[in-house]
């Protein structure tokens, strides 16, 4: 399988690895039996992202497209990151080989389930349809 | 610094082995199927090359049939012993879970034909047993089929007992020897075997030649059909430079068996060792009945795809039984057959010598691949939650 410079890039040299204790939002996404589990941590002041770490049990690409987005949303408001979508991630990384392509569907769901528990812990008033539901999903069961 | 560590999927060929290989290039191009003298001259190289396979396995030269590799070998060993059964209504075929998928695939299709195949459990160790294989077969059982020795963990099977139960049972069996042909010592009559299917890029010859033994008076059926090459049972005219090479290389490395075995053995054990000292990791197979040259771990909370390639930027080629690396979501039969849960599955490490590896290079493993682990742990979630408790580890 070959992956981009970037992809190797980003997987190599991961940005913004680590946790954030206290974090004003905390999602992850994924399972452990399929292979890939990405964690992104918020902090988040006057609607902006000022800080976001990641952590990924996974494959090469699974790290790059973690490790990519989280520059993609850094410095950017609570909706702008609502509105990434894989598709950007997948150009910002030069393409994934499709049997990859989960990888940043997990990237663009983690964040947004980060951005839900921010909203859930402020009592910040959304709609449901736009968020992941992990825990009725069987995507993972079903490749 | 590179490091190859990865022999099951393929050897470097031998010097002997190239060497065998050029005169059928220029000089001895011969079609041995041709009348006149420039073909015969083929002819009796290739039955040279033939006998030299048979001498190395116990058997007659007639026994032999020269295949494109492993995996055709396999095919139609199990497709002729189906059709041997079917006709004395014998449809019961025995394997075992973690066969090559030059097996199990054949069996899915044999199936799907109508057959009953009965995949044995494997024990947590990678072995099957004597006793499990005569408890399984019935009246109508057609062909016991089971490996020699195991492509990822390595586990080496009681194939002799196998044998004698099948041989006093009336049924036919077949070893996908693939792994261990060249590297352990093969006597196809001694140990009872019906049929055996080797390869010759696993110990130093060329790829796409391999080869099927299979005993006199088993009646073969044709996977390719055309011209009356290998007995009429394999037709397409005979690739002599790589039958020449494989037929060198075997001589070769049965030669050289006992030397290899020591040499390779105390590397195998020295990464063992090493690897055992990483924490909440374990080998996989069994460390007795073991190929020469196999170490097979899973790391916990770590994905083995990223740990390939990390391994790779750091010189170690090497090989791994993830999901990732299968273009599938699940990981390696193999691991699962052994009742490896999914979570540690995913993060195994196949290495695998040959008796070209050095006591540097496995130096060199044992520094780089601790370092890896731990740096693909430090950005794992999972890892977290494993070493802040919230989550229980499998491998203690």
């Amino acid at each position: 399988m070959l992956y981009s410079k970037t992809v190797m890039d980003h997987f190599t040299n991961p940005r913004n690895v680590g946790c954030i204790e206290n974090a004003d939002g905390v999602g992850e996404v994924g399972n452990v039996k399929c292979g890939d589990i990405m964690k992104i941590y918020l902090v988040i002041e006057d609607n902006i992202i000022k800080d976001v770490k990641f952590e990924t049990f996974g494959c090469g690409s699974a790290i790059a497209a973690s490790s990519i987005s989280t520059e993609m949303i850094m410095g950017k408001t609570v909706e702008e990151a609502l509105a990434l979508s894989n598709k950007e991630v997948v150009e910002a990384l030069g393409g994934l080989p499709a049997p990859k392509i989960h990888c940043s569907v997990l990237a663009e769901e983690a964040i947004k389930a980060a951005i839900k528990d921010y909203y859930d812990k402020n009592g910040i008033e959304y709609d449901k349809a736009l968020f992941p539901d992990c825990a009725n999903c069987d995507h993972c069961d079903h490749h | 610094m590179r490091v190859y560590a990865d022999n099951a999927a393929t050897t470097r060929m031998s010097d002997v082995a190239i060497k065998a290989m050029l005169p059928y290039m220029s000089e001895v191009y011969g079609n041995p199927s041709s009348l006149h003298s420039v073909g015969q001259e083929a002819k009796e190289h290739l039955d040279e090359a033939r006998k030299i396979m048979a001498e190395n396995l116990g058997c007659e030269p007639f026994e032999i049939i020269f295949t494109s590799g492993g995996s055709e070998a396999d095919n139609q060993a199990i497709v002729s012993a189906a059709a041997i059964g079917a006709r004395k209504n014998k449809k019961h075929i025995i394997s075992t879970a973690f066969e090559h998928h030059a097996v199990l695939h054949t069996l899915k299709k044999l199936e799907r034909q109508g057959y009953e195949i009965e995949l044995l459990d494997v024990h947590e160790n990678g072995m099957v047993t004597a006793e499990q294989v005569k408890d399984a077969i019935r009246e109508d059982t057609c062909l016991v089929t089971i490996m020699y020795a195991n492509n990822e963990i390595g586990s080496v099977m009681p194939i002799e007992e196998i044998g004698a139960v099948c041989k006093e049972k009336g049924v036919l069996f077949h070893t996908d020897a693939v792994q261990a042909a060249g590297h352990i010592k093969i006597n196809v009559k001694e140990q009872n075997i019906d049929m055996l299917s080797l390869s010759a890029h696993k110990f130093h010859g060329p790829k796409g030649i391999g080869a099927l033994y299979v005993r006199r008076g088993i009646m073969l059926t044709n996977i390719i059909e055309g011209g009356a090459q290998e007995r009429g049972k394999r037709a397409g005219t005979e690739n002599i430079p790589a039958i020449m090479g494989m037929a060198a290389a075997f001589a070769d490395a049965c030669s050289k068996i006992d030397e290899h075995t020591e040499k390779v053995q105390k590397m195998r054990d020295r990464l063992i060792e090493g690897l055992s000292g990483v924490p909440h990791s374990v080998l996989n197979g069994d460390k007795e009945h073991r190929l020469a040259g196999n170490v097979h771990f899973c790391f916990e909370g770590i994905e083995g795809e990223a740990l390939l390639l990390l391994l790779d930027m750091h010189g170690v080629c090497a090989s791994s039984g993830s999901a990732c690396t299968s273009g599938s979501l699940d990981p390696s039969h193999v691991l699962m057959a052994i009742g490896r849960p999914h979570d540690i599955a995913h993060g195994s490490l196949r290495l695998s010598l040959s008796a070209e590896n050095t006591e540097e290079e496995i130096d060199h493993i044992l520094t780089v691949v601790p370092k890896v682990v731990e740096q693909l742990r430090n950005m794992s979630p999972v890892w977290r939650d494993l070493q802040e408790g919230r989550r229980e580890y499998v491998i203690q």
